[in-house]
């Protein structure tokens, strides 16, 4: 086992963390998030001209060919200084059903122009009266003619206004199919709003609008939409990580230089154990986390074993970012609740990853399902 | 980053596996998975198997009979032992004195002491704590007055694990009363048990068990040529010896190994008409410790990869900390499974149809709040994470 990056994989964090450090500081990331879209278009492009749009996509759909280890890399750093760019929500999981479900055309067609920069795709998946579930339901799918037309909404749908494309999971038959729907289609209705942490969303309205059937043929496309979950719920992961490492070191700056009864409150060790508990949490879910990417990216890792280890990723994360998150701001006092300051946005965006795919107790749900009653869950070997 | 252990620590791992399911004697590992007491004879037995295959002290110099492993190996080793319900080599010979005495003692105290403690052909017991000396160990009063080529003995030690079996004990005296810093004025002596003057009292535990000790020592007089290392120095051997003490802490297979054992345990128990297995708060409450455990040990695989020559990583204070956690969570999980079979804790055989592991779940659950005590407790790893990690 090596949890150690590569030569390569260090340049590529160098270069996206001096890319992000530079686009972003606390004032800066509130300036950019106070208007639309939410992100900063340059610094979206500058990621492009990087290759870091294109991170996870094979060559020949005009991608880098990178693994997912290169993806947690970039969202670790995404993550740190809590840069509003969509990456996980467009690269990692629209991107990724796109290359996963799409046939070579459409690959083609939305992956280079995604990776470019050119084209933001988001996946217009979550529903207002249900959650966290693989299947879609409240929108449906009728063939008309040659085509399709979708009707239904379509709620929370990250950057869902901004988008140019969107991947829309339908009903039809009794399963799920995906479907592909341009900005600028007709009986696509969307208004979006800015979110608690910062970053938009959606609700998507189809009244008869006219979408392409991604993929060849309209099998169930469950299980697809299953694991492009898992490997977005991965890599929110480590974006979770980032921002949880800076939550700490934050907080630990703060203890050392702000002084209450004419002492740094590092002195008063029911702060310092606190700080030194979140130590702890933020290194088991960097384990997990390092770990489930490892599993995503080693050749012969069952769709299954996949699945289980977003699960158990979910956990952790849940558990540590509710964890870390309260107790950065709690030690800092009233100020770590303002928005002038900067800690309280990462509470606040640790708690959209948290909801956006899963919390942790829906993820130990899942994980109960399957205990083994032999066997405690073994490494790989 | 890569999953998969390499070929060459997988084969090392069958090795591991094959030799401690197959060379350590069935009804030792039965015992120790029932959670029975072991004796002293088989301590004895098991190390000295594993030192005849070279595999009761492979951290130490290889002059001494450590191999030249990996960290990982290491972990493997350690790992595999626990999965297989052998007793590990005792910690007070493989762990504390014998590094110590193979990094600071004279060639003579190496050729006296080493192939012994290696075998366990001397059990040592350790002289630290005090009853005003705990996690302030640096504090501790046990006096040793140079008289001639003697030194003389005076005071008290407690927590003596197993001081009972032991033929020696390793014991910081302090030597220099008037020391500017407590932590100088300390040195490192080894003496006999039988040695006059020493006394031993059996202190019993919440769990009707006798594991600890308390030394007395009155006017014990102990050669010269036992001060291991130089006069003063005892507390940097003292720190040595402890940051060794943590190495292998997070006790994962241990923890594992009670996990299987929980989910058996409850898939026997009915609750409600069915098997407590069924029960989804109970496979919730597994779940989560299983990610916990599989948290932890990826965390010490992650330590183990990138620790540097024996050196104590400061995050193996993390290790101690959870790993103690877990296997107090695990030993809990056992006696609310059990339920109130586990009344029936001190039941003998004859007078109970309380099943074994039933009945020593409440005393294994009381007995287990040591391990978040010793070795450093929690609080003062966490005082070590919060000074030494984040600089607080």
């Amino acid at each position: 086992m090596d949890f150690t990056f590569d030569t390569e994989q260090h340049a590529l964090r160098e270069a996206v963390a001096g890319l992000l450090q530079r686009a972003y500081d606390p004032e800066k990331r509130r300036a950019v998030t106070a208007k639309d879209p939410g992100f900063d278009e340059g610094t979206w492009a500058r990621l492009a001209e990087m290759g870091v749009l294109g991170l996870p996509f094979a060559e020949e759909d005009g991608g880098m060919g990178a693994g997912q280890a290169e993806v947690a890399l970039v969202a670790t750093e995404i993550g740190k200084v809590l840069a509003p760019e969509p990456f996980v929500e467009s690269v990692v999981l629209a991107g990724g059903l796109v290359a996963a479900v799409g046939t070579a055309e459409q690959r083609a067609e939305l992956l280079g122009p995604l990776a470019e920069g050119a084209s933001l795709v988001v996946f217009a998946h979550a529903e207002p009266d249900s959650r966290w579930t693989a299947s879609a339901s409240g929108v449906t799918a009728a063939q008309a003619g040659d085509g399709w037309t979708l009707t239904g909404v379509k709620e929370p749908v990250p950057s869902g206004a901004r988008a140019d494309v969107l991947v829309v999971s339908a009903a039809v038959d009794g399963g799920t199919a995906l479907f592909v729907v341009r900005a600028e289609a007709a009986g696509l209705t969307r208004s979006g709003y800015r979110t608690h942490d910062g970053t938009r969303a959606a609700r998507v309205t189809f009244d008869g609008t006219p979408a392409e059937l991604l993929g060849d043929g309209t099998a169930d496309r469950t299980a697809d939409v299953e694991l492009a979950l898992a490997r977005a719920t991965v890599a929110y992961a480590h974006e979770a990580v980032g921002a949880m490492q800076t939550a700490l070191t934050t907080t630990s700056e703060y203890l050392k230089t702000r002084k209450q009864f004419g002492v740094p409150l590092s002195k008063f060790q029911a702060l310092t154990f606190r700080a030194a508990d979140m130590y702890v949490s933020l290194e088991l879910v960097r384990s997990i986390a390092l770990w489930a990417t490892m599993v995503l990216d080693a050749p012969g890792s069952s769709p299954e074993a996949v699945l289980a280890a977003a699960d158990r990723a979910r956990l952790q994360t849940s558990k540590a970012g509710r964890h870390i998150g309260k107790e950065a701001i709690q030690l800092h006092g009233g100020i770590g609740v303002t928005a002038e300051y900067s800690v309280g946005h990462y509470t606040s965006r640790l708690t959209a990853i948290d909801h956006l795919l899963g919390d942790g107790a829906w993820a130990t749900g899942r994980l109960a399902d399957r205990i083994d009653a032999g066997t405690v869950e073994a490494l790989p070997a | 980053m890569q999953l998969h252990l390499s070929p060459e620590d997988q084969a090392f791992r069958d090795e591991m596996r094959t030799f401690f399911t197959t060379k350590v004697p069935q009804s030792i590992r039965d015992d120790v998975a029932a959670h029975r007491d072991v004796t002293k004879e088989q301590y004895v037995e098991v190390q000295q198997i594993l030192n005849e295959a070279g595999l009761a002290v492979p951290h130490w110099p290889a002059e001494w009979g450590g191999r030249d492993w990996t960290p990982l190996q290491r972990h493997i080793w350690r790992e595999e032992m626990q999965l297989a319900a052998v007793p590990e080599p005792l910690a007070f010979n493989a762990s504390m004195i014998g590094p110590v005495i193979a990094a600071f003692g004279s060639q003579e105290q190496k050729e006296r002491f080493l192939p012994k403690t290696a075998n366990l052909d001397i059990w040592w017991c350790q002289g630290f704590s005090e009853p005003d000396a705990g996690s302030d160990l640096a504090s501790l009063r046990t006096a040793a007055v140079r008289d001639g080529e003697d030194w003389v003995v005076n005071g008290q030690k407690t927590w003596t694990t197993l001081g009972q079996y032991a033929d020696w004990i390793f014991c910081l005296c302090r030597t220099d009363p008037g020391a500017e810093k407590k932590q100088r004025g300390i040195s490192l002596l080894v003496f006999p048990m039988d040695t006059p003057g020493v006394t031993l009292r059996p202190i019993e535990l919440l769990d009707g068990g006798f594991e600890v000790n308390e030394v007395f020592f009155e006017d014990v007089r102990v050669p010269a040529e036992n001060l291991i290392g130089e006069e003063n120095r005892g507390w940097d051997y003292a720190k040595f010896l402890l940051g060794n003490e943590r190495v292998g802490i997070a006790r994962v297979g241990a923890t594992k190994r009670m996990l299987v054992d929980a989910k058996a345990h409850a898939t026997r128990i009915t609750s409600g008409g069915r098997p407590l297995i069924e029960d989804p708060s109970m496979r919730a409450r597994i779940a989560e410790l299983e990610t916990e455990l599989l948290a932890l040990e990826l965390t010490a695989l992650r330590v183990v990869s990138n620790s540097t020559d024996g050196k104590p990583n400061p995050a193996s204070s993390v290790l101690k900390l959870r790993g103690s956690e877990l296997q107090q969570s695990a030993t809990e999980l056992i006696v609310d499974i059990a339920g109130p079979l586990s009344l029936a804790s001190f039941a003998e055989d004859d007078d109970t149809d309380v099943p074994e592991w039933a009945r020593v779940a409440t005393p294994e659950f009381l007995n287990y709040r040591k391990v978040s005590i010793y070795g450093g407790s929690n609080e003062v790893q966490r005082t070590i994470i919060a000074g030494t990690i984040l600089g607080l």
